[in-house]
């Protein structure tokens, strides 16, 4: 009876006998990269949307704070896009007649909603509140980064669980004075302070929990 | 390309397969039912109606909880008879000052300038210019009729009802008080002890020269 296998495969067992491990090994860190790279995260990836809207001329070239337009930043648990009524409040005549802004006409005249593509979405199971971060002096750019530079918004940030923990483990590393939020390049130096001594003075300032709370299950996942 | 041997037939099964058990692995890891729960998030799109918003607007005729008016100096600006109110329905103090400068920053500066001339940005860039908060007639105006055209415009100007809570709305017709005030103040109507103060560069003006976009101040809330 011939031989299943050539000779050369016992070389090939032995090797394999040993390679399992950083194989299999090699395929977790593949999952895991995989899962942290912009193709599951879409950092850095700016969606298509019906209207090509820069917040970089809006709030870097005209200056209209943040809160014009998102007004329910502060206190909701769901951060707003703004009705077309607000868009509307200086383009009933700038750029009235821009074909650009068309969709936006045709929205605010039908009462049909504008479908904007969403950008930061958490699953269904995180129970995420945009107000009590605020409220508690997270900056927006430390979530969302320079959306003052942004022509069409991307994430800036990976939003996974393990991002978030990063956080809840040591708010004191992002937290920074109330009202400085809203100001995307505040810095803890502009008040002659280090983030870790501001930072930590202002988690007891602010009553922030302890990181044995922040990471509990139920924190988010209530 | 995955083989050089001849030999063809279980070796590359058992790899196909593998590769195979490995993407079906990796695949239910991407359709995550728990991410998409059968319920709306805000502003959701709706199959069920007809604009496709699952965001409802009220009814006719309807009152949300908490938005009763029926308090029509505080909610209108006016009094029982139909004329302005000519005081603030609740103390301003220090707070509710600091209050109105940081929401008039935010929501009046754009076209009516940060002190009030009617030259914000939006006016440069071809709006309306609305009339400076500083001519004689415009300061006549009793606080109900400000808070009256903050609510539901005037002119060019539309409401702003949607974007600033009422007690905000007061907030900000203090702050323009003040303004006015300012712009038509002399020296000896500055407490001594608050002259000094006047050399220095407010939160506003800093907040104007810096490049650096939009500031505000805190909340208070």
């Amino acid at each position: 009876m011939a031989q299943h296998f050539h000779r050369s495969m016992n070389t090939v067992a032995k090797v394999s006998i040993f390679g399992a491990v950083f194989i299999i090994g090699f395929g977790a860190w593949l999952l895991l990269e995989i899962n942290r790279s912009s193709n599951v995260t879409n950092v850095g990836i700016a969606l298509p949307q019906p209207v090509q809207f820069s917040h970089q001329h809006h709030v870097a070239g005209l200056g209209i704070e943040c809160r014009y337009c998102h007004t329910s930043v502060e206190h909701s648990a769901f951060a707003n896009i703004p009705p077309m009524s607000t868009c509307m409040n200086c383009h009933q005549q700038i750029w009235f007649g821009a074909p650009m802004l068309e969709p936006v006409r045709v929205s605010w005249k039908s009462g049909q909603a504008l479908e904007w593509n969403r950008v930061h979405n958490l699953g269904d199971y995180v129970y995420f509140n945009h107000g009590i971060h605020v409220q508690k002096g997270i900056g927006c750019v430390s979530c969302h980064g320079r959306v003052d530079q942004m022509q069409l918004v991307y994430k800036d940030q990976p939003h996974t669980m393990e991002w978030c923990l990063s956080c809840h483990r040591n708010p004191a590393q992002h937290i920074r004075p109330r009202d400085q939020v809203f100001n995307m390049t505040w810095k803890p130096e502009d008040i002659g302070e280090t983030q870790a001594t501001l930072g930590a003075r202002l988690v007891k300032e602010y009553n922030i929990e302890s990181p044995r709370k922040l990471t509990s299950c139920s924190t988010c996942h209530h | 390309m995955l083989r050089t041997s001849k030999r063809p037939g279980r070796w590359r099964q058992a790899l196909w397969a593998g590769l195979t058990a490995m993407l079906l692995a990796g695949g239910a890891g991407c359709k995550q039912k728990m991410s998409y729960q059968p319920r709306y998030d805000p502003l959701e799109r709706s199959e069920i109606f007809t604009d496709r918003t699952s965001a409802r607007p009220a009814p006719a005729g309807t009152v949300a909880r908490g938005f009763l008016r029926d308090n029509p100096g505080l909610f209108l600006g006016r009094k029982e008879n139909g004329d302005y109110v000519t005081e603030f329905p609740f103390p301003i103090t220090e707070a509710v000052m600091k209050r109105g400068q940081e929401r008039f920053t935010i929501y009046c500066t754009m076209c009516h300038g940060f002190s009030g001339y009617g030259d914000g940005m939006i006016v440069q860039r071809g709006f309306s210019p609305p009339p400076s908060l500083h001519n004689p007639e415009t300061r006549e105006k009793s606080v109900g009729y400000y808070f009256s055209v903050i609510t539901n415009g005037y002119g060019a100007m539309p409401g702003h009802a949607h974007q600033i809570p009422v007690s905000d709305r007061w907030a900000i017709v203090a702050y323009v008080r003040a303004l006015q005030l300012s712009q038509n103040a002399r020296l000896e109507d500055v407490p001594a002890a608050h002259r000094k103060d006047l050399d220095a560069p407010t939160a506003a003006a800093q907040a104007t020269t810096s490049a650096s976009g939009p500031h505000s101040g805190g909340t208070h809330r």
